[in-house]
């Protein structure tokens, strides 16, 4: 029974702290398994909470834009704005001890890991203040004190890992669980089939999370796979569709989901969400898809505006009020940019640093000749 | 683009030739594939799924049914995947069934080597992995007219071929490229520039750079050099390569991927036995460093830069 009734007490003191439902517009399609409810807890802190964060990390994706126009940013850059309510809803209902593992489209997911804005800009200037010293990259963020192994360029490549992480999880007894993060294009990568499985087969607690913006790349997912419907794709393993652009939809759906794999094992959520932006810097997101569409998506689905509308509508928050954190903000990542531009790039020794591990009092000799690897 | 003019002809003059990969349907991240779609037919030029091993897997089963299978691999970081069904199954089907079945209409291209900004996944150049597989073939164009010449020649050739074009190329390389339809030999290497001091080898993008300090080296040094690009790594030509050392008794070896088990290892070892008393120094090799490759801040410090070579080349004259 989806609508479990909240005792009396709970509700008076929810009520008392600020708390509220909001009935959820979407229904949650389910497979092999029964839906959570459509009615979601939340309360203004929250909300409010909410709205800053995925603010943050639209202004954060717009600033990489500029910079990467700018040509401070070289390389390959893909962002994540649109999206953002997959990132800040799954966070609300996991902890730092659950584990995240992502594609290359990382850089707001560093940011709900706790990672700050600045070292999130340093690393995509290539400077040693960002998260990975300036080596990793747009593609690979990490933050090891949040269980969020990044990052990764490779597509698909992190689906197995995440497998592995939550094996780990498992074996040391630790009421958490993995979330390895993947797109539809990804989805029809050989090795997420065969992660699929061993979880199934391990009861491992890894919750795999299709990221379903539509478009691998510049291929629409009904060209790519003759089953769209990503949350069923895991067959004997059950799968939940969330509408992505609903961040408490993201929030219900993932505590579910947290609380599935702890008892069951692996469950698929598939998250309809939409990137503004194209793929990646290069791509103008415009040959594939129309400006209609995109700007239908900005109008009816923005994740941001939701919560403005939600917060506006129920008198939780002023318009004035939510100006004056959107004004925070934009100096907060104003200043986390002037800050990562100032960083210097990595030393040249870091050519040769993190390559292999060697003991504390020696070094690695390379096989050529003068090429030394440092210990740490 | 020359590839591209390779690929329509390919497809006018064999009926049973397709082209397939992700997202060449619109003419891929290169435009390499432009055109084709319109031209043949979404039956012979049509995208595939992000799946490299199921890509390739497939190939080799549309060529062991006499189809020229010419897929695309995105980016040859991204070759990976598809690393099996290259060296157990494309590389060993004639082998392993007695010459009954082969697929050697599978063309396997892919872009590779360094862009500048490229970082760990859009710059690496992996032939040296490929080298190492007999029955199958591995061929790296120097230029547009080389390109064209080379990639018909290996679409036709009856083996399965493995084509690395150097991703910089595409836009930073203009040449005069023959109309029509011609072929380049595989398995034959090119004398680029003819000398009788030091013999430096190389190929795809690492060409120029040798050319350049071949230049640098007449000028500075008078020291004159034979620059040689092997073109087909997999079966290289050791004759070509063992008569310009016989000649100078110098020799440099020189390509982006990392040091330590490249290709040029191979060309060292071979030469040093072959031409042992006509060396008049060690053979050497100017390569990228044995680390991934790195982001853009430490790429200069990676590549094997015409700097190094040029003081390779003289440390060798000067022996």
């Amino acid at each position: 029974l989806a609508r479990a009734l909240r005792p009396r007490a709970a509700r008076g003191l929810a009520a008392a702290a600020g708390a509220l439902d909001v009935e959820l517009n979407v229904p949650f399609m389910a497979h092999k398994i029964d839906p959570p409810g459509q009615t979601v807890q939340t309360s203004k802190e929250e909300l409010l909470g909410f709205f800053r964060t995925m603010f943050q990390m639209r202004r954060m994706e717009i600033a990489a834009d500029m910079l990467y126009k700018g040509k401070f940013i070289r390389g390959f850059c893909h962002l994540y704005d649109g999206q953002e309510a997959v990132a800040t809803g799954m966070e609300a209902a996991i902890t730092k001890e659950d584990a995240i593992i992502t594609s290359y489209r990382d850089h707001c997911t560093h940011v709900g890991r706790g990672g700050t804005v600045l070292e999130v800009m340093a690393e995509l200037l290539g400077r040693v203040d960002g998260c990975s010293k300036g080596i990793g990259g747009s593609m690979h963020m990490y933050k090891r004190d949040a269980e969020f192994y990044g990052g990764n360029g490779i597509v698909g490549a992190q689906v197995p890992l995440g497998a592995g992480i939550a094996f780990q999880q498992k074996y040391s007894g630790k009421p958490n669980v993995t979330f390895a993060l993947y797109g539809d294009g990804a989805a029809n990568q050989g090795q997420g089939f065969e992660a699929l499985n061993i979880a199934a087969l391990w009861d491992l607690p890894v919750v795999y999370v299709c990221e379903n913006n539509h478009y691998g790349m510049g291929t629409a997912e009904w060209r790519a796979a003759k089953q769209p419907a990503y949350y069923t794709r895991g067959d004997y393993v059950p799968g939940l569709r969330i509408d992505g652009m609903d961040v408490l939809a993201v929030k219900e759906g993932v505590a579910f989901a947290k609380k599935h794999a702890l008892e069951h094992g692996p469950i698929v959520l598939e998250m309809d969400t939409y990137r503004y932006h194209g793929h990646s810097m290069s791509d103008p997101g415009s040959t594939y898809r129309t400006r209609d569409e995109i700007s239908g998506i900005r109008q009816e689905r923005d994740p941001i505006e939701r919560v403005r509308k939600l917060l506006l509508d129920r008198d939780l928050a002023s318009a004035k009020e939510l100006k004056a954190i959107e004004k925070e903000v934009k100096a907060e990542i104003d200043q986390a940019v002037e800050g990562a531009k100032k960083s210097p790039e990595p030393g040249l020794d870091y050519l040769t640093k993190n390559i292999y591990r060697a003991t504390i009092e020696s070094t690695v000799k390379g096989t050529r000749h003068g090429l030394v690897y440092d210990a740490v | 683009t020359a590839v591209n003019e390779a690929l329509h002809e390919a497809l006018e003059s064999d009926g049973k030739a397709v082209v397939f990969g992700e997202d060449v349907g619109f003419g891929g991240v290169f435009r390499c594939t432009t055109g084709l779609a319109e031209r043949f037919g979404r039956d012979r030029v049509f995208n595939t799924p992000l799946c490299e091993q199921g890509i390739v897997g497939f190939g080799v089963g549309l060529a062991a049914m006499g189809h020229r299978a010419i897929a695309e691999v995105q980016f040859a970081d991204y070759i990976f995947p598809a690393m099996d069904q290259l060296v157990n199954e494309a590389a060993k089907y004639r082998y392993r069934s007695g010459g009954q079945w082969d697929c050697g209409g599978l063309t396997v291209r892919a872009p590779c080597g360094a862009v500048g900004h490229g970082g760990h996944y859009h710059s690496q150049s992996p032939e040296a992995y490929f080298t190492h597989t007999p029955g199958l073939k591995v061929v790296v164009p120097s230029g547009p007219r080389e390109a064209k010449g080379l990639l018909l020649a290996s679409i036709r050739d009856p083996n399965p071929v493995v084509f690395f074009e150097p991703k910089m190329m595409y836009r930073t390389s203009v040449e005069d490229v023959p109309e029509g339809d011609y072929e380049l030999p595989l398995g034959e290497a090119r004398v680029v520039r003819e000398g009788s001091d030091a013999t430096l080898v190389g190929w795809g993008p690492q060409v120029k750079v040798l050319v350049a300090a071949a230049k640098e080296l007449e000028e500075t040094d008078g020291a004159q050099c034979e620059v040689i690009d092997l073109r087909t790594l997999l079966p290289w030509d050791y004759e070509t390569v063992c008569a310009s050392v016989s000649k100078t008794g110098r020799l440099v070896v020189s390509h982006e991927a990392s040091f330590t088990g490249g290709f040029g290892a191979e060309i060292a070892a071979f030469v040093s036995e072959r031409c042992f008393l006509r060396l008049e120094s060690p053979p050497v090799r100017v390569c990228g460093q044995d680390t991934p490759f790195p982001g853009h801040a430490h790429e200069p410090l990676f590549l094997p830069t015409q700097q190094k070579v040029v003081e390779a080349v003289r440390s060798s004259i000067g022996y």
